[in-house]
């Protein structure tokens, strides 16, 4: 049996990146899948019991109701010495990072973290190398396995239960006080930004070299009527404000279209954009992990090409050629 | 405040990656740099260090700062621990042994454990993740076996009541954040671009030379990828998703190509 472990957002709401770990269980094909919620109000057990799992294990305890590392990973192994996994699954989340290893060395076993796709229902593939490779990974045999699956490599579409909920087991878990208190959960001055709506997007990365090239982004994106974007480095840099930033610690944003100028396309910021309806990339790596997902690939010189695609598109302010 | 820092060797960010032949590492006749997270963690260290030697924040009686930079890995990685030091961390530990890239990040935190037993660091910083294999497990793995609490995708270090406890900001998904307490010895895996990286200075440079670099190696320490508890089966180079239309040609058709393209996806 896979045990998924699903996380719930400070909203109380079931994270989706969940219900694709549960399509992951499923794709393994390895038989029952179970799912374990620390804490969480009816509505995440109703969510969850509405998939097409075996049965929710519950955990319930005063301390669940603030995530801990240390909390979390003892009531999981309560609910791991009940259930009787033969593997347990989690979405790739912040959270995930923070407990999953220290999960995995307390059951005596390994965390097979970002996967993102199964070969057998012993082989896990995971990115390396930034993604410029990938690795057919499995655990040494007899040891506990964990495995963590990359947000959105996973299709939650087909998650259908017909019939009643599955039935919910309640685990009373008994976890020592806390060693790391955890204060509120905030965010900075609120975003003067919101990219989530956008309904153009030119971002820059890495591959723009020096701040002053910023200029040219902006020619570019007033051409195209666009907002500018960034992926990270870019903002850590200070070159463009946090709240212009796109990926996983940024805004996610689902454009009609994303250009996307020096950006390689690590996973972060994929993340953030993939639902892009359609997405352009220029990069001078014809290997960068951004044409994977690009409907449209300019392998060059950005500094050539941008400033011919401005020309362009202000020759052409009219309907398409085509 | 006595600080441990990981560091770790990978490939530099444009080397070219070549799969040995027998599928299961990368060839390693690349120039190699200091793992770019760790650098933030290194960072991070110095930052904390510097604030309370001027904030005068020392406890009194107490041993002064130090700053000890740890790698497990070649010979080459050597050169990662000079530029440690050049930076402005006090001595250096090498767990050295050719095997090295093999272990997983189980036996690494096994190495990294192992290495500095009978000694008491307040604080353990690792970057975020090696942008090599990119477990992004190995600080959460030596809390674990230091019985240490510890916290990940940390954006800020305030130490609180002395060096007894540290407080930590945590960064959320989706631009939100969280402090969290906790006592020392503490674990903190730092997130990248907290701040400006500093370079080393001709004077750091000098005395990284007599500054003292500790050497163990993985056999003394009784690791060995036989430890690993996952096993990389093969390597590959992933296949690139069908679909993407590739424009050829100079720039200014390229240009012209995607212009009415774009034009296509949102007409004016």
């Amino acid at each position: 049996m896979i045990l998924v472990v699903a996380e719930t957002h400070a909203s109380g709401e079931v994270n989706p990146a969940s219900l694709e770990a549960i399509a992951a269980a499923q794709q393994l094909g390895t038989g029952a899948v179970c799912a374990a919620l620390l804490g969480g109000d009816a509505s995440a057990v109703a969510a969850l019991t509405a998939c097409p799992i075996e049965r929710l294990y519950h955990g319930q305890h005063p301390s669940l109701a603030t995530y801990s590392p240390d909390v979390w990973v003892q009531a999981l192994v309560q609910i791991y010495e009940q259930a009787q996994p033969t593997l347990v699954l989690l979405a790739h989340t912040y959270q995930a990072r923070d407990f999953a290893p220290q999960l995995a060395t307390r059951l005596g076993g390994a965390l097979i973290s970002d996967v993102t796709g199964v070969k057998s229902p012993a082989i896990f593939i995971r990115p390396m190398y930034q993604g410029k490779l990938a690795a057919e990974v499995s655990f040494r045999p007899d040891i506990p396995g964990v495995v963590t699956v990359q947000i959105g490599a996973f299709n939650r579409a087909s998650l259908r239960r017909d019939g009643a909920p599955a039935p919910v087991t309640m685990v009373n878990v008994t976890p020592d006080a806390p060693r790391i208190e955890a204060g509120e959960i905030f965010t900075e001055a609120k975003q003067a930004i919101d990219l989530s709506h956008a309904p153009v997007i030119v971002a820059v990365g890495r591959g723009i070299k020096d701040p002053k090239n910023l200029d040219m982004a902006r020619q570019l994106a007033a051409a195209m009527g666009a907002e500018l974007a960034a992926s990270r480095p870019i903002c850590d840099s200070g070159w463009l404000p946090m709240d212009r930033q796109v990926g996983s610690s940024g805004q996610t944003v689902a454009p009609k279209l994303y250009l996307a100028v020096g950006i390689s396309g690590a996973i972060q910021h994929l993340v953030g954009m993939r639902g892009s309806r359609t997405v352009v990339a220029i990069n001078k790596d014809p290997d960068a992990p951004i044409f994977e997902i690009a409907d449209y690939g300019v392998v060059g010189d950005l500094f050539e090409v941008v400033p011919a695609l401005i020309a362009a598109l202000q020759a052409s302010p009219g309907a398409p050629p085509d | 405040m006595k600080i441990l820092v990981c560091l770790k060797q990978v490939p530099g960010k444009d080397a070219p990656v070549r799969i040995e032949a027998n599928q299961r590492a990368i060839r390693d006749d690349v120039p190699y740099e200091i793992n770019e997270p760790d650098l933030f963690a290194l960072e991070a260290a110095l930052r904390l260090k510097e604030a309370q030697v001027q904030g005068g924040s020392e406890p009194a009686g107490e041993p002064q700062s130090e700053i000890v930079a740890l790698t497990v890995g070649p010979a080459r990685a050597s050169q990662a621990l000079r530029e440690a030091l050049a930076k402005g961390a006090d001595r250096a530990i090498h767990v050295e042994g050719a095997e090295a890239p093999q272990l997983d990040a189980y036996a690494v935190a096994e190495a990294i454990t192992r290495a500095i037993a009978g000694e008491s660091y307040d604080l353990i910083l690792t970057g975020l993740q090696a942008d090599d294999d990119g477990f992004g497990q190995t600080g959460v793995i030596v809390a674990e076996l230091l019985g240490a609490p510890h916290a990940t995708i940390i954006m800020e270090i305030v130490p609180v009541a002395g060096r007894a406890r540290i407080r930590a900001k945590r960064e959320l998904e989706g631009g939100r954040f969280q402090w969290v307490e906790m006592p020392t010895p503490a674990v903190l895996a730092i997130q990248s671009g907290i701040g400006k990286l500093r370079y080393a200075t001709l004077m750091g440079i000098k005395q990284a030379k007599n500054k003292p670099l500790r050497q163990t190696t993985l056999e003394e320490l009784g690791v060995r990828p036989s430890l690993n508890r996952q096993v990389i089966e093969r390597l590959y180079v992933p296949a690139k998703r069908q679909g993407g239309e590739l424009l050829t040609g100079t720039a200014a058709e390229q240009a012209a190509q995607l212009a009415a393209r774009i034009r296509r996806e949102i007409p004016r």
